[in-house]
C-alpha cells in the first residue's frame, strides 16, 4: 500500500512537471479585465494571495483596494471607499480563483486592462495586469492613480491594436532568451522587457495608431524595465494551471501572498489553500525607508518562482543582487538548492552561469518538508501601511507551515491517516 | 545470477556517505569513489513530518 | 550572541546559529579544539536537540532563546575567564566551524536521493548519523538497492532486525548497527588497517577484533579478501539470530578470492550458536571460527571447522589453512618473555601487585580477561566477562582492573578513545597514584580514522606515570599492544618506535600482551 502510493505520486508528479514544462503561452490580447476574466463581476476587486477579508487585508492591499474604486468610480473618496468596503458592500476575491494574478496587492476590477496569456498546447487563459509602482502597493493618491487611467486610456489600447495587428506574441522565445541575458523574470525582466518593446514597435505602427499615443506607449515601454514582470506572471499562470487537479500529485501549483498570508496550492489538493503567517522581505530598502515601514510579504509573483523563474534562477541573474542583496555565490548556491526540491529541471530554459542546466521546475512539497528548503522568491517590498509607493526588495521564503500543513492534508486524502 | 553483496565484493564499494565526514575523506584518500550527503535531521527534525514522509517520499 | 553574567569569576556565553546542522563527531572536534584555547574552561558544540538542551540546561545554559532551538540550530556555549575571551571566539565561530568540502561534485547533496543522482552506480551506503535517524537513511538505502555499512549504534533492536529482514530478502547486507570497521575488495572502511590482499576472507561483529585479525594475518605474510563487519549484535538471540553473518558467509562462500573464511565475534546467543555451528560446519572452504570468551560448544565432537581461542591464534590458523603457505607464528618465544618478565620486575617494589588495563579497543579488554581468566586471575572490569567481577565504580579501579575506555558511560557526548585520547590520560594518571599498581596495559589501534597520533597522545603520559612510581622508589611496567601495519597511515613502525624508547615493553597483539602482563602479574 504504502509503496503503491509513492508510486502514484511519482507518476503524478511526472505529469505536472510535463505539462508544466510542455506549456506554451502566446500573448493573444490586452483587454479590460470585466470583458475577458471569467466570474469578475461589477463591484467585485480581485486580490492578490489567498482569501482574506477587509479586516484582515494588509496596508498595501487595502491602499490598493480603495485605489480601485476610486479609479472605478465606485467611491469619490477614500472616506467613502472605506465606508462600502466596511459595509460589505464590495466583493473581495483572490485572483487565482479567476485564472488570475496580480503584483504585490494585485488589484483587478473590470476597468482594469489585463494581459491575455493563452496557453498554446493546453488551450487554456491566464490573465495579469500590468507592473507598476504606486496604486499596487497601496497608494491611493490622484498622481498614484495617474497611470492606471494612461494605462487604460492610451497604453493597454495601443498594445492590444499592435498584437491583433501582429496576431499574438509567442512568449516562450522571449523568456528562453531572457533568462540567457541575465534576467530572472520575476524584479529583473530587463531583457525581456526590451526584447518585448523591439517585438511591438513595428506592428503598433503597423497598425495605424495615432502618433501621439503611440509615442507615449513605446516611451512607456522603453522606459519601464519591470514591463514584462506582468507578462512572465501571465506566462507562468497559463504555465502551472494545466497542472492542477492531478490526483496524487504533491506538486505545487501556486505560491501567492496578501501581506496577511502566505498561501500554497498542491495539484492534488486542487482548491485548497494551505496558509501560514506572511513573512517579513530581508532586503534592500529605498532611501527614506527602513525595517520599521516595511509589510509583510505580499504579490501573486511567486507564481514565476512555481513554475521554476524568479528566486530559481537568481544564480543566472547576478545582476538582481544589487537590488536584493547578498552574493554570486550565494545565488548560485539558491539555483542548486531549488533543484532538491523540485521534480526535475527544464530542459528548454537554461542558465549558462549553471554550465547552461535547467531551471528547477515543479516544487514538490514532500520534498520541502524533507529537505527543510523552502523555495526562494526574490520580491519587492510594500509598505505596512496604506499611501506609500514601493520601499525595497529582497529575499524570501515561504513558512514550512504552507507545506507540513499541505502534506498533513494530503494524505488525509489520499487515506494514510 | 549474483546479488547485491556479491557484485559489493567483487566490484568494490562505491559509496553514498551519510554522517561522519572523515568517513568519506579516509574512502575518497583510498581513491574511491564517494559521494558524501550534506546530512540533515529530515524535515528540520520534525518526527511527525519524518513519519509521514517515510510513506509518501 | 549573548554574553552573560559573572558566575564565580566565570563568563559565560552562546551564540545560536539557525538552521545549520553539524554532525556529532565534527562538533566534538571543533569542542575540543575550542576547549583547549587559552582561558577557555568549558565547551559545549551541540545540535539543539531536547536531549542536547538538556545537557546545556545541567550546565546552567537554559532559557527560552535555548529552548526554542530546534534538531539543526546549532548551539555553542562556552565558559571562560573572561567575556572578552568568549566574545572574541563567538563573533568568529566561522573560523572554527570551517570544512574542507567532500565529494567528487562541488555541489552538495542534502539527501541520499541526491547523492545518488549523482552517483547512480553507488553499491554501498556509509552511515554514521545519529542513532534515531540511522535506521530511516539505511531503510531508504536499502529500498535503492544499496548495501548499508551502519556505523551507528543507539538503532533499536526491532529497526535493526527490520533492516536485516529486509536486506537479506533482497540479497543485501546491513553491515551494523555499531559496526566499527570493514574491508571490503582491499578499501577499508571505518576504523580499518591497510593490509595486503590476500585470500582470507574473515566476518566480525567487533570492530576492533576485525582490526586486529586482519593486521596480524597481513604481518603473518598472507592477505585478506574481504572483512565483514556484522555488528555487535547480530550473533546475539535477542531476535536477530545471525542474518548478516550468514549473508557474509554466503557472500565468502561464493567469493573466488577467498579461500579460507574466519569468523570472529564474543559469544553467540545460546539459540543463535547451534544454528551458526551448523551452517559453519557446511561450508565449502575452510573455516576458523573465533567466540572470544566463549565457554562450551554446544557438542564439541560436532565442530566441523577450526576453533581459535584468541585472534592471535585465529589469525594464525586462517593463515596456515590458506594453501600455499608456509605456517608462520608470530609473537615473541617463551625465552625471551622469561627475560622480559624478570627485567620489568627487577625494579618494582614489594607492595606492586596489580594490573590495570585501560583499553581502547573494547574487544581487546574482553580478550585480556579471557586470557587471565585462563589462568584462574580474577580482574575486576566495566564489562566483565562471565566469572569477573564487575567494577562498583567504573571510574576507581580495585585489585586487577581491566577497564573498557570506549564504553558508552565514557563515550557519552565526546569522541571514542580511539580517537581522542583525554579520558584514557587521565585514567592513566590515576591508577600510577596506586602504590599497588605493577603493570599498566595499554593498546593502541592505528589504521584510517584513528588518531593521526596514538602514541604521541598518550607518550607524556606515559613517562609521567613512570615517573611518579619511579619517585615512590618503585618501577611501573607498561605494556602495549599495536594493532596496525606498516602501511597504515600512522606508520606503525614509527609508532612502536617511540613507545619503546619510553621505555614501554611492545608486544605485536593485545593477547600477547595479556599474556604477558599474565606472567608478570603472576611473578609477583
Amino acid at each position: 500500500m504504502a509503496k503503491d502510493i509513492k508510486t502514484r505520486i511519482e507518476t503524478a508528479n511526472a505529469e505536472a512537471f510535463r505539462r508544466m514544462v510542455a506549456a506554451d503561452p502566446v500573448l493573444v490580447d490586452v483587454a479590460p479585465a470585466g470583458d475577458v476574466i471569467p466570474g469578475l463581476t461589477d463591484k467585485m476587486v480581485l486580490h492578490s494571495g489567498p482569501p482574506v477579508d477587509w479586516q484582515r487585508m494588509s496596508g498595501a492591499q487595502k491602499g490598493a483596494v480603495i485605489g480601485m474604486l476610486l479609479f472605478e468610480g465606485w467611491a469619490r473618496s477614500k472616506e467613502e471607499a472605506i465606508k462600502l468596503l466596511e459595509d460589505g458592500a464590495i466583493t473581495l476575491e483572490p485572483n487565482h480563483h479567476h485564472q488570475t494574478v496580480g503584483p504585490m496587492a494585485g488589484t483587478i476590477t473590470r476597468s482594469m486592462w489585463v494581459f491575455v496569456v493563452e496557453n498554446k498546447a493546453f488551450g487554456n487563459r491566464a490573465y495579469c495586469r500590468q507592473v507598476e509602482g504606486r496604486q499596487q502597493f497601496g497608494d491611493s493618491s490622484q498622481e498614484a492613480l495617474q497611470d492606471l487611467i494612461r494605462w487604460h486610456d492610451t497604453w493597454a489600447p495601443a498594445l492590444r491594436a499592435g498584437l491583433r495587428q501582429m496576431g499574438g506574441l509567442s512568449l516562450k522565445p522571449i523568456i528562453a532568451r531572457a533568462l540567457q541575458m541575465g534576467d530572472e523574470l520575476h524584479n529583473r525582466p530587463h531583457a525581456a522587457s526590451s526584447l518585448f518593446a523591439n517585438a511591438m514597435a513595428v506592428p503598433m505602427i503597423e497598425a495605424g495608431i495615432p502618433k501621439e499615443a503611440l509615442i507615449s506607449t513605446l516611451r512607456y515601454l522603453a522606459g519601464h524595465q519591470l514591463f514584462f514582470l506582468g507578462l512572465s506572471m501571465a506566462a507562468a499562470k497559463a504555465t502551472a494551471d494545466p497542472a492542477r487537479g492531478i490526483e496524487y500529485s504533491t506538486v505545487v501549483t501556486a505560491m501567492a501572498r496578501n501581506g496577511t498570508e502566505f498561501g500554497i496550492q498542491v495539484s492534488g489538493l486542487e482548491g485548497e489553500w494551505f496558509t501560514a503567517l506572511a513573512p517579513p522581505v530581508k532586503g534592500l530598502f529605498l532611501p527614506g525607508y527602513g525595517e520599521q515601514d516595511a509589510g509583510l510579504d505580499i504579490g501573486d509573483s511567486a507564481i514565476t518562482e512555481t513554475v521554476g523563474w524568479g528566486g530559481f534562477v537568481l544564480g543566472g541573474a547576478p545582476g538582481i543582487l544589487s537590488f536584493v542583496g547578498g552574493t554570486p555565490e550565494e545565488a548560485l548556491s539558491y539555483s542548486r538548492d531549488m533543484r532538491q526540491i523540485t521534480v526535475s529541471t527544464s530542459p528548454e530554459f537554461l542558465i549558462p552561469a549553471l554550465g547552461f542546466e535547467g531551471t528547477a521546475v515543479g516544487i514538490d512539497v514532500r520534498k520541502v518538508v524533507q529537505t527543510n528548503i523552502p523555495p526562494i522568491i526574490d520580491t519587492a517590498m510594500a509598505h505596512k501601511n496604506p499611501g506609500h509607493p514601493i520601499i525595497g526588495a529582497g529575499l524570501v521564503r515561504p513558512p514550512l507551515d504552507c507545506f507540513k500543513r499541505a502534506l498533513i492534508r494530503f494524505a488525509e486524502k489520499y487515506g494514510l491517516k | 545470477m549474483k546479488t547485491k553483496l556479491e557484485e559489493l565484493l567483487q566490484n568494490g564499494p562505491v559509496v553514498i556517505s551519510l554522517g561522519v565526514r572523515e568517513f568519506a575523506e579516509s574512502l575518497q584518500d583510498q581513491g574511491v569513489e564517494v559521494v558524501h550527503v550534506d546530512w540533515s535531521p529530515p524535515a528540520g527534525g520534525d518526527a511527525e513530518m519524518a513519519e509521514l514522509l517515510d510513506k509518501l517520499l | 550572541m549573548i554574553l552573560g553574567r559573572w558566575e564565580g569569576f566565570m563568563a559565560t556565553g552562546y551564540t545560536i546559529k539557525r538552521n545549520q546542522y553539524f554532525d556529532s563527531v565534527f562538533l566534538m572536534q571543533v569542542a575540543k579544539r575550542l576547549s583547549e584555547e587559552p582561558g577557555i574552561e568549558q565547551v559545549a558544540a551541540l545540535m539543539g536537540t531536547e536531549k542536547n538542551k538538556g545537557l546545556l540546561a545541567e550546565i546552567g545554559f537554559e532559557n527560552a532563546e535555548i529552548s526554542s532551538a530546534a534538531a539543526n540550530d546549532l548551539i555553542i556555549a562556552l565558559k571562560g575567564k573572561s567575556p572578552s575571551t568568549i566574545e572574541v571566539i563567538l563573533e568568529n565561530l566561522d573560523a572554527w566551524l570551517f570544512r574542507k568540502p567532500v565529494g567528487v561534485s562541488k555541489a552538495v547533496s542534502r539527501t541520499l536521493d541526491e547523492a545518488l543522482a549523482r552517483q547512480p552506480h553507488a553499491n554501498l551506503a556509509v552511515v554514521s548519523l545519529p542513532g534515531e535517524y540511522a535506521a530511516r537513511e539505511a531503510r531508504r538505502a536499502l529500498e535503492r538497492g544499496l548495501n548499508v555499512f551502519l556505523f551507528s549504534s543507539n538503532v533499536p533492536v526491532e529497526d535493526e532486525l527490520s533492516l536485516k529482514q529486509y536486506a537479506r530478502e533482497r540479497g543485501l547486507i546491513v553491515m551494523g548497527p555499531d559496526c566499527g570497521t570493514a574491508i571490503i575488495a582491499g578499501v577499508g572502511i571505518g576504523f580499518a588497517n591497510v593490509v595486503r590482499p590476500g585470500p582470507i576472507g574473515v566476518i566480525g561483529s567487533t570492530g576492533t577484533g576485525l582490526q586486529e585479525f586482519t593486521s596480524l594475518v597481513h604481518q603473518g605474510g598472507s592477505g585478506i579478501s574481504h572483512a565483514i563487519g556484522t555488528g555487535s549484535g547480530d550473533l546475539s538471540d535477542a531476535t536477530i539470530g545471525g542474518i548478516s553473518t550468514l549473508s557474509a558467509l554466503e557472500a565468502l562462500e561464493a567469493d573466488p578470492q577467498t579461500n579460507v573464511v574466519a569468523v570472529l565475534s564474543k559469544p553467540p546467543g545460546a539459540k543463535t550458536l547451534p544454528l551458526l555451528v551448523e551452517r559453519l560446519n557446511r561450508c565449502r572452504k575452510p573455516v576458523v571460527a573465533c567466540f572470544l570468551g566463549i565457554g562450551k560448544y554446544p557438542s564439541e565432537n560436532d565442530i566441523g571447522f577450526e576453533t581459535a581461542r584468541t585472534l592471535d591464534e585465529a589469525a594464525a590458523l586462517a593463515t596456515q589453512l590458506a594453501p600455499g603457505k608456509p605456517v608462520v607464528r608470530t609473537g615473541v618465544g617463551s625465552q625471551e618473555v622469561q627475560a622480559l618478565v624478570a627485567k620489568e620486575r627487577a625494579g618494582m617494589a614489594p607492595e606492586q601487585k596489580y594490573i590495570r588495563g585501560i583499553f581502547a579497543g573494547g574487544t581487546f579488554c574482553y580478550q585480556a580477561q579471557q586470557v587471565m581468566r585462563e589462568a584462574g586471575l580474577v580482574v575486576y572490569s566495566n564489562a566483565p566477562l562471565d566469572g569477573m567481577l564487575s567494577l562498583a565504580d567504573p571510574l576507581r579501579s580495585e585489585a586487577h582492573t581491566l577497564v573498557d575506555m570506549g564504553a558508552e558511560m565514557f563515550t557519552e557526548g565526546r569522541p571514542h578513545p580511539m580517537i581522542d585520547a583525554t579520558l584514557r590520560r587521565e585514567r592513566i594518571l590515576a591508577e600510577a597514584q596506586h602504590p599497588q599498581v605493577a603493570v599498566l596495559l595499554l593498546d593502541f589501534i592505528l589504521g584510517y580514522n584513528a588518531s593521526p597520533d596514538p602514541v604521541g597522545d598518550l607518550l607524556e603520559t606515559i613517562a609521567e606515570a613512570k615517573s611518579t612510581a619511579s619517585q615512590r622508589g618503585g618501577y611501573l611496567s607498561v605494556v602495549a599492544s599495536m594493532c596496525g601495519t606498516e602501511a597504515d597511515p600512522q606508520n606503525l613502525r614509527e609508532q612502536t618506535r617511540a613507545l619503546e624508547e619510553g621505555g614501554v615493553v611492545v608486544l605485536p597483539s593485545s593477547a600477547q600482551t595479556a599474556l604477558f602482563s599474565r606472567t608478570l602479574a603472576l611473578s609477583l
